[in-house]
């Protein structure tokens, strides 16, 4: 039996705002336990919520870069249930009305381009949190989170494998990046997906029952969980038993997904408009305002930076996955006035090397794009080889310093004069007889040791293109 | 009866509120008139009109993104009922 | 003393003729001479209220003119006042000390005035007769075996037998003006949206509104010069300017154009009722308005939207009473939903829990647009039936309520008679116009209120047309026996 994978994902990104969606409390991460969590955030008998107008400027922005509709007039509406970190007993979210529509993304898996449609993405308050660390047998209730702004957005079930769906994943975390409407933060819990997989036998139009993945906070764990999840649907249908709609839960240190242990699986939300809020109405005139400001995108960014620097589709890629690496790509260029390819080489290469190492983000280098612009403008104009630029690299991360000063401290720079080189490879040539009638008698090999010998007596400074030019003529004799 | 009492006893658990076996019986019959009286909206016809969530056609306010709370868990914490290391404590939470 | 009106007050602080402080005092012994009878009181706050007049005679002392300045109110115990008791007259409540003051306490503390206490009410507002509290029902100081209404029960009564000028109350149904009537008192509804609603704890969110009950007109007016006000804690606040509703008092009448809706004087209404309200009419056809018949087509049904759309919403409101941040807990959950189930089952009261498996109800998977989505489209046709008549009239007039107060006990098994003790008020919530309730007869002894009701933002006309009637008549000057 051939089977086809089914995935839609929901994602929830928590919006950089100062301050909640409904209220005046700080969202900054990391506070101590309820210290931001003021009278609206607890639900206080008699608080009102009242709306943070960035919350609404970033979910339009969101649409806009999805080319979605903006709803012109959208509702909050309250999800009625009961849980500890949901201090009103209903979450204020959107329902029928949402304030974005349908838009698109365009993902690549697998080398193929494909368009996965966006449903819908609306705004809603976070909850708090709790923390199972006993309490004599009691759990603690965190509420600094309730009330944070969260955007939701749900994709259609476009999705047909793991690697898609980690595509789009990938594809949406970069695009709430380059907004600067989300921070992405797994670790932190700013950026949180759940998976919805089903399966169906190939060619069949209806979708199979789905279970939802929940607690997916990297990639990593998404696609594993799909993986798992496929697998697990696909042998029990074959062993001719049903997949239950439930929610599951991904264990990372058992790679398997497990039910949720909720009594009532389904939920009676009974959504209604909340009474306590107004209609939002989004004019044109602001929707023109935010068009004009969104940023360069990652796909527009992507085909500038094919056309503008020649670089390969991948290099582009990979350059613009996120907008702190593209930034910093043409800040090195710019720097260097030019030699895309170089630049792109040791972005990709040296830099990106060095920064998954220590596990830092481009944002932490502590080496800048006009430093490393620095370094191989000296490669280019041919002051150290591309060899010591290495070298220089590495002091440079360790210190900080700019390339001309560690060249200068160290004096690392090439040796090009011609005379100096050759009065050298004279030497190295008495030096080594016996080499020398080897090479002479066939062992073209050979050149590689003569060169070896050149830089070593110049501690690698000997300009290599110099010393090949020159060492070959004597070499032949 | 329009309510029966097993509707009465689903809506107690949706909204999480503890009815005594002897009372059930009398909030079916309570709840069962006030639907009968409330079915003589069926008989308006109203398939062109709008549902009114307002009385004014006001539309939300937005309010600028600062800070403006401080912490004040002391104060809101003095009224819990039970409380440790600035948590609020409730039976164990699965999930 | 206690017989003064605001004004009265306000002019002799003014003149020295007492202090805040005495004036204060002198309501305070009043309060524990009669309120054990009555009950009107939850909290009596002596110690906050001495203080307060201490601070509002310095003011006077330092020329301060402001009409409510040292005056003593009450407000009703649904206003969150710091550090003092807010129990919205509920055992969920009865340990809740509110960490913060409502927008319409802090505007009256502003202006100066002195809080006595915090007055009793229908448990969570929810009820018309002021029995649901868990602190007890409250007396008609009028006849003390019958309620004052409710559910500002407690803010009526108290006003009536004096025990303080003025009161603050909530509105959602009816529940200032009703109480009003039975308590031969005078209570306004104001606009959707004119009083700001941060603070004042929620029942129905789109249909709750503070306002003033007093004895006069003129003295609402004051007390709506406070209360009123855009405020930007509350969503649903509207920023529109305050009118003067003091100055515009003495306006002649000449040329008001009040309606009379056939559907509220048809022969369902109490002969009794009906002739102190004929009488009222009169009166006002003497002071210059022409009268004339209106229809309201689809009023008849105000009782049943009403019925779906606040229990719908109070439903989800009263969510948040869960045992685990303030108010009640249960002993010794076993779990969570023990928790939640029990500590909601036992400090909630039947009429709370009743309403709220409605509204659960009417929300429920399958049954909301037979319910709430159809009660909110058919409350769209009874505000539009307003629009429409306020185009030929100015006001309207109607009975408050269908009788006169009630005996404690008469209507507790019968929700469904409770709830149409309400036909006459509710309509005015579900289109968020203004209302003024205003006595105008005694039938058996018990006070019959009448109600002027405008659209949006006429306050000002209603307290305007309130007030001629009382200079010409008398009604909100009688005591009621034994508390003269």
């Amino acid at each position: 039996m051939q089977w086809e994978t089914v995935i839609g994902l929901e994602i929830h990104a928590q919006l950089a705002t100062k301050s909640k969606i409904f209220s005046g409390a700080s969202t900054a991460y990391g506070a101590i336990a309820n210290t931001q969590a003021c009278a609206v955030d607890l639900g206080l008998p008699g608080v009102l919520p009242v709306l943070n107008q960035e919350a609404v400027h970033m979910a339009v922005k969101f649409g806009l870069a999805i080319d979605a509709e903006i709803a012109p007039v959208s509702v909050f509406a309250r999800k009625n249930y009961f849980y500890p970190d949901l201090p009103k007993g209903y979450q204020i979210s959107q329902f029928e009305l949402p304030v974005v529509g349908c838009g698109h993304l365009d993902i690549v898996a697998n080398d193929q381009v494909k368009r996965v449609a966006i449903t819908r993405a609306h705004l809603e308050e976070d909850a708090g949190k709790s923390l199972h660390e006993d309490f004599q047998g009691l759990s603690g209730i965190d509420l600094n989170r309730a009330g944070t702004p969260l955007l939701e957005i749900v994709s259609e079930p476009d999705m047909r494998s793991a690697e898609e769906a980690v595509a789009y994943m990938r594809k949406i975390h970069s695009l709430v990046r380059y907004l600067e409407i989300c921070d992405g933060n797994m670790q932190e819990g700013s950026f949180r997906c759940d998976a919805n997989v089903s399966v169906r036998p190939k060619g069949q139009k209806e979708f199979g029952t789905r279970a939802e993945i929940k607690n997916l906070n990297s990639f990593r764990f998404v696609e594993k969980a799909i993986n798992h999840e496929v697998d697990r649907q696909i042998d029990l249908l074959e062993s001719g038993g049903t997949v239950v709609q439930e929610t599951r839960l991904y264990d990372s240190n058992s790679d398997q997904t497990r039910p949720m242990r909720s009594k009532e699986e389904s939920n009676d939300y009974r959504y209604f408009p909340d009474p306590d809020l107004l209609p939002l109405e989004i004019e044109p005139g602001f929707l023109v305002e935010v068009r004009d400001q969104l940023p360069e995108l990652p796909d527009q960014k992507c085909d500038r930076f094919i056309q503008q620097y020649a670089l390969t589709d991948d290099d582009a890629s990979v350059l613009t996955a996120t907008r702190e690496m593209a930034d910093y790509y043409e800040l090195t260029v710019s720097t260097l006035g030019g030699e895309a390819k170089l630049c792109a080489n040791w972005v990709m290469g040296d830099l990106a090397g060095a920064l998954n190492k220590m596990n830092l983000d481009v944002k932490q280098s502590p080496i800048d794009g006009l430093l490393l612009g620095g370094l191989l403008k000296r490669i280019v104009d041919k002051t150290i080889s591309g060899k010591i630029a290495k070298q220089v690299f590495d002091e440079m991360w360790q210190t900080g310093a700019a390339a001309d000063k560690i060249i200068e401290d160290k004096g690392l720079k090439q040796i090009t004069d011609s005379g100096a080189i050759e009065q050298i490879i004279d030497r190295i040539i008495a030096d080594n007889p016996v080499q020398l009638e080897q090479y002479r008698s066939g062992k073209d090999k050979l050149l590689g040791y003569f060169v070896g010998q050149v830089m070593k007596a110049t501690q690698g400074k000997a300009n290599p293109g110099e010393v090949n030019k020159l060492l070959i003529p004597k070499l032949k004799g | 009866m329009s309510l029966s009492i097993d509707d009465v006893e689903k809506m107690s658990k949706l909204a999480r509120i503890e009815i005594r076996e002897s009372d059930i019986n009398g909030y079916a019959r309570d709840l069962s008139g006030i639907l009968d009286l409330v079915d003589q909206l069926n008989a308006t016809e109203t398939t062109k009109i709008k549902p009114m969530a307002h009385p004014l056609d006001q539309t939300q306010r937005l309010r600028s993104d600062i800070v403006t709370e401080e912490d004040q868990r002391e104060l809101f914490q003095s009224q819990a009922p039970q409380v440790e290391s600035g948590l609020y404590l409730v039976p164990k939470v699965i999930e | 003393m206690y017989n003064k009106t605001i004004a009265e007050i306000s002019a002799g602080l003014q003149k020295r003729d007492f202090s805040s402080e005495e004036i204060t005092q002198a309501y305070l012994s009043r309060i524990k001479q009669h309120d054990e009878q009555l009950n009107c009181f939850i909290s009596i706050t002596e110690e906050f209220a001495l203080a307060a007049a201490k601070n509002a005679d310095q003011r006077l002392a330092k020329g301060e003119s402001g009409g409510l300045i040292g005056v003593p109110i009450a407000h009703k115990d649904i206003f969150c006042t710091r550090d003092v008791k807010t129990s919205c007259a509920s055992k969920m409540l009865d340990n809740f000390y509110a960490p913060y003051d409502a927008t319409v306490v802090e505007q009256m503390n502003q202006a100066g005035c002195v809080m006595l206490g915090k007055l009793n009410m229908d448990e969570f507002a929810m009820g018309s007769s002021n029995e649901t509290s868990f602190y007890g029902p409250v007396r008609n100081p009028w006849d003390q075996g019958c309620v004052p209404g409710g559910s500002s029960g407690g803010s009526a009564a108290a006003v009536s037998a004096r025990l303080i000028p003025a009161a603050t109350g909530t509105d959602t149904g009816g529940s200032i003006r009703q109480p009003a009537a039975f308590c031969g008192v005078t209570g306004l509804k104001p606009t959707y949206g004119r009083v700001s609603r941060y603070g004042m704890i929620a029942f129905a969110s789109s249909l709750d509104q503070g306002g003033p009950l007093t004895r006069t007109a003129q003295d609402a007016a004051i007390m709506l010069q406070a209360m009123a006000g855009f405020d930007t804690r509350d969503s649903t606040s509207v920023d529109h300017p305050v009118d003067d509703y003091v100055s515009t008092l003495n306006r002649s009448l000449d040329g008001l154009k009040i309606g009379l809706p056939k559907e509220y004087f048809d022969d369902r209404l109490d002969t009794d009722i009906r002739r102190c309200v004929d009488e009222a009419i009169h009166e006002f056809t003497k002071l210059g308005a022409h009268v004339r018949e209106v229809s309201l087509p689809n009023i008849n049904l105000s009782v049943p939207v009403y019925y779906v759309v606040a229990s719908a919403e109070c439903s989800a409101n009263l969510s948040r009473f869960d045992g685990v941040r303030y108010g009640y807990r249960c002993e010794n959950p076993f779990d969570l939903d023990d928790l939640y189930s029990r500590s909601r089952g036992e400090a909630f009261g039947a009429e709370v829990k009743r309403r709220i498996l409605m509204g659960t109800y009417a929300l429920s998977t399958g049954y909301y647009d037979a319910y709430y989505l159809k009660a909110q489209k058919v409350r769209r046709l009874i505000s539009e039936d307003f629009r429409q008549v306020f185009a030929d009239v100015d006001i309207l007039a109607a009975p408050t309520a269908p009788s006169t107060a009630f005996p404690i006990g008469a209507k507790t098994n019968d929700p469904i008679s409770m709830y149409l003790s309400d036909i006459y008020t509710i309509a005015v919530n579900l289109a968020g116009i203004p209302a003024v309730s205003l006595p105008v007869g005694c039938v058996n002894n018990k006070p019959v209120g009448m109600q002027l009701i405008g659209n949006f933002f006429s306050e000002e006309r209603l307290l305007n047309a309130a007030h001629q009637y009382q200079s010409v008549t008398d009604w909100h000057m009688r005591l009621p026996q034994g508390f003269e």
